[in-house]
């Protein structure tokens, strides 16, 4: 049993951050993540972690500065969202190519333009390829509990892989909830001490970092990203069960919520699947079989383990707060679609919802299990859920 | 736990989720309020949930402030649609927005104002409380800002909160930002609110 407070989604970040006390954060301000940064640099002011934090000019200049202290050896922190990942994109992917166990809290918001600094998912599932793991967490204890995690998957010898743990920008990081948190010394235990695989700074080892890869090795290092992002799975679910035994909440891949005798299923990602498991009991106490599947891993994707939870439904919705601008689906829905082929029959609907933070009314879901009941699901071509025409 | 009046007192069933808006403009503390009520529920063993509606942040625009208390986990992450209790700290706000909207016949609405409830009842829905918040805030704070004696006056009209477990909620949430003579003014301000505040009949 943890200590219970009272926190936003952006202040339980900063909490574990501050108990993790990672040796170097290089972060750029920007809305709705401010506050999460504002928060830990107090910790850092009051001398409550010892914590180098590098101010700089950009979000560019953010991901680059923690491209070069990872490489150097350091437990690394970053934070961002919206345009402010859009900057960084070039480091982005070079950060997860280098194999750098960076961990980058994103607070997902719309990109511009129009100017919008509400919450959807077109940040991260912009940089779905680039070689990120992405955790898509539910509320403020979930926003802690995944930060905890990421660290922890990420330095994993076996994966080396730069991870992305997110929560919706005001929906979460700026709602005050309750939540449990762990001892500083328990956190400290459960991430352990980081011990970099191949340091620049030890110089009795030198090795190169970024060097020119061309027709002869890119191809063979591009595959040995690929298949680090494969063995993450395992270490994912390992990381899950041991927070589980630790806190006692498990983690998996995702959250299936009365999926199991469910003919319709909604599948979303953050903060939605709370308000979707509201709709659901009451639609169950009106006799109607439906469940809500929350994805919380959406890199790797779960595509095998999706389909044995949710493959028996007769049809599902898959909701996208991403526009995918393909005039077929949003990016979830592609792939969801993509896992079941040839593992399930069931029919999978797509819509595209709560663009710049439009909220998802509890009718909007309502409304999606009727058209699934009613064979009424968008199979063809996206759905926009609430938006008016 | 309602002191006075039992009667008039609304009860809200122990094993249900209470949900408040808050209406204010930028500058009135809607944001801290709603905030400090959720927390405060919090650390009384609740569940609790406070956000504000972000729009263009300025110092006077209308704005409002959600809360949600239950004494079950809170998983839903909407607007609040169907409030039981409506708390009005700008009655001007009355001229440009449906501040009863959701609102349903056996809800609250509290108002800062020096008009008498009756006067509300014809555009309010539900039942009428009303308390002169910035008169208070002003006599007791020194600012005119109702925030903490609209909190007053939640606590007297329902009974989602003990008022000594919010007075020692303002003794230790504001003690980081403020000193002890605006601590005990806002204290005195609740205090003054929950006795104050008056119901329509």
């Amino acid at each position: 049993m943890g200590r219970v407070v009272a926190l936003t989604g952006n202040e339980a970040a900063a909490e574990a951050m501050r108990q993790i006390d990672p040796d170097v954060v290089a972060a750029y301000p920007i809305t709705p993540q401010t506050e999460l940064m504002h928060k830990f640099a107090d910790f850092v002011a009051d001398g409550l972690v010892k914590t180098e934090v590098i101010l700089v000019e950009s979000e560019h200049s953010a991901m680059s500065a923690c491209v070069g202290a990872c490489a150097a050896g350091a437990r690394v922190m970053t934070a961002t969202s919206a345009n402010g990942l859009a900057l960084m994109w070039e480091i982005v992917y070079i950060a997860a190519s280098l194999r750098l166990p960076i961990v980058m809290t994103v607070v997902n918001r719309a990109l511009s333009g129009p100017i919008n600094i509400h919450c959807d998912h077109s940040d991260t599932m912009g940089c779905r390829d680039s070689g990120w793991i992405q955790l898509y967490g539910e509320n403020p204890q979930e926003a802690y509990d995944n930060l905890i995690q990421a660290l922890k998957i990420a330095e994993h010898p076996d994966i080396l892989l730069p991870v992305m743990p997110t929560y919706d920008g005001f929906i979460i990081s700026h709602t005050l909830e309750r939540l449990e948190v762990l001892g500083d010394d328990e956190v400290k235990r459960f991430v352990g001490e980081f011990k970099p695989a191949h340091p620049l700074l030890d110089l009795s080892r030198p090795v190169t970092y970024g060097p020119l890869d061309l027709q002869d090795y890119y191809f063979e290092h591009k595959k040995a990203q690929a298949e680090a992002m494969k063995r993450a799975k395992g270490v994912v679910r390992a990381v899950g069960e041991e927070y589980g035994r630790l806190t006692g909440r498990s983690y998996g891949f995702f959250d299936a919520y009365r999926t199991e005798d469910a003919e319709q299923i909604i599948l979303c990602l953050g903060s939605s699947a709370g308000t979707a498991k509201e709709v659901v009991d009451e639609l169950r106490e009106k006799g109607r079989r439906v469940g809500v599947l929350k994805l919380r891993m959406f890199r790797p994707f779960p595509a095998e383990e999706l389909a044995g939870a949710i493959g028996h439904a007769s049809a599902i919705a898959v909701l996208d707060r991403a526009e995918g601008f393909n005039g077929v689906s949003g990016p979830v829905g592609l792939e969801v679609r993509s896992a079941l082929y040839g593992r399930s029959a069931a029919l999978v609907g797509n819509y595209i919802y709560g663009l710049g933070g439009r909220d998802l009314r509890p009718e909007l879901i309502v409304q999606v299990f009727d058209d699934l009941a009613g064979g009424r699901a968008p199979l063809l071509e996206a759905a926009h859920l609430g938006v008016r025409e | 736990m309602c002191y006075h009046f039992l009667h008039l007192c609304v009860r809200i069933p122990m094993n249900e989720i209470t949900e408040i808006r808050w209406h204010g403009r930028g500058g009135q503390g809607v944001k801290t309020a709603c905030e400090f009520v959720a927390a405060v529920a919090i650390h009384e063993g609740k569940f609790g949930q406070g956000f504000p509606e972000y729009g263009p942040e300025r110092s006077g625009a209308p704005m409002k402030g959600f809360t949600r208390i239950s004494p079950d986990r809170i998983r839903q992450h909407c607007s609040v649609y169907h409030p039981g209790v409506v708390l009005v700290l700008d009655e001007s706000l009355f001229e440009s927005e449906d501040l009863c909207e959701g609102l349903g016949k056996d809800g609250v609405i509290i108002i800062n104002t020096t008009t008498p409830a009756a006067a509300f009842t014809p555009v309010c829905a539900g039942i009428v409380w009303t308390v002169d918040a910035t008169k208070i805030a002003l006599d007791e704070i020194g600012r005119p800002i109702p925030n903490m004696p609209m909190v007053g006056a939640l606590l007297r009209v329902t009974d989602i909160l003990s008022l000594d477990s919010l007075i020692e909620g303002v003794r230790k949430e504001f003690s980081k930002k403020f000193s002890p003579k605006v601590i005990e003014g806002n204290c005195r301000a609740v205090k003054r609110a929950y006795d104050e505040v008056r119901r329509n009949g």
